[in-house]
């Protein structure tokens, strides 16, 4: 039902230019992100593969606007971040972006349903009765019907990250970041989140996940490959889709 | 235009929201937040018990000046602290009855006025007896100023007065006292080893107040001239003005006369002195102004250590929601938004304290009430009290949940999440 509308299927969402991200550690400086040119067009599916400490989540941050990079630009919809206050870049993250943890980030106190609410709270122009439905029907989206009123620990790690999943889209976000989302899962349980990645993928939703794992990365169709802060290979594995087909035809 | 409108809209939504996740947080803290209030309870509980005090204290004084009568003056002999009069002897000092004779005529704004002689002494009928009854000489015209009704009988007359007949008129308590009937209208009782014809029951002064204890419930009212030819004692007398606001020409009326009868030279100072209800309530609001100024220091130290309770107990509650500020960061909340939620709580808790500490006032007032003949029957908590209380409250909420407030919202989201 959150299927887009494809006309403009060559879109670019994010564009980096020379990314510089740069630690100051005593006197020492770190390159954690060493000159990054990266685009990523509208419903590419994007895994990130890398050695420890290679910069894959320094990527991810600033990808999320969680973070400033050093030097360099950022467009996100052909909007410069680079220059946005802190107030600013909240709103670019409220609005356009949709983050997934590896370690979920539930608050505790807060059932499922308030979980996904949260981002709303944020938003304006929001009534508790449309954050209501939306949440509730981005619960449905991710296949949690019946865990609506659930708290945190009374559900299963891989609920759990559904229901993250299911937060960080319930903002309808250009783009959706996930730092290792199946990192805390065991290989069955994240064989089911990768399913919902996939159907969300389907549905028009532009995706870039940061993995570990081989298994979890076939899922995607481009991968690139991070090492010292630099993007080393970028290939794309899955069915080229430069020019995707119409999505609304095979979904049922 | 629709963002402009957006705004305040979001801003009222995150306000209620911000309204509820105080309330949740410190009922999740119940105990915690019970503590870190104590302070500021204190602070309002005093303030609100100490301003009940007084209004009912101010309250009463009123009440008491209306029945007593705002007009009246009393005149009152009194040694000068200077000057040659300084020694002189007590029967300069001292009222003489034809000091006061055309005083109605030079005195044109006095509409009355009564000599008056009081003494203590032991009543009796039969076997019964009063030990220190108040036993007053009074002219005909105390009826007119006291707004004291005779209940049974006859007030004085001129009759009384001139012949210096031995009549008394009697309160009722000194009626029971002695168990007289209720109709005790022409029984003797003795005073001072004479016995005077009862002729009447004047009602009892106004009971519990300020004034009317200072003077015994038990009174014998005799004629002045009866008084003053068995004694003479000294006098006093008490004026009435004929309108409240001639009090002021009525006294200087009243110096002049009085320094003429009484034979002072230019330079002499005042052998007497006037004294107006006025008076009274002007020191009564001075004493209360002193009591409110040390209830307030009182208060602000309390308050201040109650602040900073709320700071201490804001900045453990950031501390341990790090994470949370991180992700409600993360998910695009605004550094204000962050900003309001702590200042909220702050002042959630602090209003929660003020609360508490009214409804504790509330008690201690109703306590107070309660204390015999203290004059604080009539202590309540004005309106006005609770709003201050409330106003401070949230302003302590403000000043002290400020800085834990900021410090929440430059929280870095980054570092925020990394936090265990
Ligand atoms: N806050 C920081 N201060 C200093 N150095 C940092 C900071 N965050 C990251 N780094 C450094 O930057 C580099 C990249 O870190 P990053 O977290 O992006 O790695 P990563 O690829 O996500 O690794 P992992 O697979 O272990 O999660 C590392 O060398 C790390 O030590
Ligand atoms: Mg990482």
């Amino acid at each position: 039902m959150q299927t887009m509308p494809q006309e403009k299927t060559d879109r670019t969402v994010i564009r980096l230019q020379d990314v510089r991200r740069i630690y100051k550690v005593g006197v020492e400086r770190i390159h954690a992100l060493d000159g990054i040119d990266l685009d990523i067009r509208k419903n590419e599916y994007v895994a990130v593969m890398g050695p420890s400490g290679s910069g894959k989540s320094t990527l991810m941050n600033i990808l999320g606007c969680l973070d400033r990079c050093t030097s360099g630009t950022y467009e996100l919809n052909g909007r410069n971040t680079t220059r946005l206050s802190s107030g600013g870049l909240a709103h670019v993250r409220n609005t356009q972006i949709g983050f997934v943890f590896q370690s979920f980030e539930l608050l505790p106190r807060l059932n499922a349903l308030k979980n996904v609410e949260l981002s709303l709270i944020y938003a304006a122009g929001t009534t508790w009765l449309s954050r209501r439905t939306r949440a509730r029907e981005t619960l449905v989206r991710v296949g949690l019907t019946e865990r609506v009123k659930h708290r945190p620990n009374q559900l299963s790690g891989g609920e759990k990250q559904r229901v993250a999943i299911a937060r960080a889209l319930s903002n309808n976000p250009s783009i959706l970041l996930a730092d290792e989302p199946t990192g805390n899962l065991d290989t069955k349980t994240s064989e089911g989140v990768m399913k919902l990645f996939d159907q969300l993928h389907r549905e028009g939703q532009t995706i870039i996940i940061v993995t570990h794992e081989e298994h979890v990365a076939r899922h995607a169709e481009r991968i690139l490959q991070m090492r010292d802060g630099q993007i080393i290979s970028d290939e794309r594995t899955g069915p080229n889709r430069v020019t995707p087909p119409s999505q609304e035809a095979h979904h049922e | 235009m629709i963002r402009l409108l957006a705004t305040p809209l979001l801003f009222v939504a995150l306000l209620l929201q911000s309204i509820r996740l105080a309330l949740g947080q410190i009922w999740a803290n119940k105990m915690r937040s019970t503590l870190t209030t104590i302070g500021i309870v204190i602070g309002v509980a005093a303030v609100t018990a100490v301003i009940a005090a007084l209004t009912g204290l101010r309250a009463k004084v009123l009440k008491e000046f209306e029945t007593f009568g705002t007009n009246k003056i009393f005149i009152i002999p009194h040694w000068p602290r200077e000057g040659k009069f300084r020694h002189f002897n007590w029967r300069h000092i001292r009222f003489m009855p034809k000091q006061f004779e055309n005083l109605l005529e030079r005195c044109p704004s006095i509409e009355d006025y009564t000599l008056m002689t009081e003494r203590s002494l032991t009543v009796y009928h039969g076997v019964q007896n009063i030990e220190g009854a108040s036993i007053n000489g009074i002219n005909p015209s105390w009826h007119r100023i006291e707004n004291r009704s005779v209940i049974i009988g006859r007030p004085f007359t001129l009759m009384d007065e001139e012949h210096g007949w031995q009549v008394c008129l009697i309160t009722p308590d000194v009626r029971d006292e002695l168990r007289l009937d209720r109709d005790c209208i022409g029984k003797r009782i003795v005073v001072g080893r004479r016995s005077f014809e009862i002729v009447g029951v004047v009602e009892g002064r106004v009971k519990g107040g300020m004034f009317g204890d200072m003077g015994s419930s038990k009174e014998v009212f005799i004629p002045f001239e009866t008084a003053w030819r068995l004694w003479e004692p000294w006098i006093y007398a008490v004026a009435s003005c004929r309108e409240p606001e001639l009090s002021k020409e009525a006294q200087a009326e009243l110096r002049f006369y009085l320094r003429q009868t009484r034979r002072l030279g230019p330079g002499d100072p005042d052998t007497f002195r006037l004294e107006v209800i006025e008076e009274y309530l002007k020191s009564f609001n001075k004493v209360a102004m002193a009591i409110t100024a040390v209830a307030g220091g009182v208060v602000g130290i309390s308050l201040l250590v109650g602040g900073v309770g709320i700071m201490n107990i804001m900045l453990v509650s950031v501390s341990e929601r790090t994470r949370e500020i991180g992700l409600r960061k993360a998910v695009g909340a605004k550094p204000s938004a962050i900003l309001l939620q702590f200042l909220v709580e702050a002042i959630v808790l602090c209003l929660f304290g003020g609360l508490l500490g009214i409804l504790i006032g509330q008690g201690m007032t109703s306590m107070i009430a309660k204390i015999p003949n203290s004059g604080l029957d009539m202590a309540y908590i004005p309106l006005w009290a609770v709003g201050l209380s409330f106003g401070f409250a949230a302003t302590v909420g403000v000043f002290f949940g400020m800085f834990p407030a900021i410090k929440a919202a430059r929280l870095d989201p980054i570092e925020a999440l990394r936090h265990e």
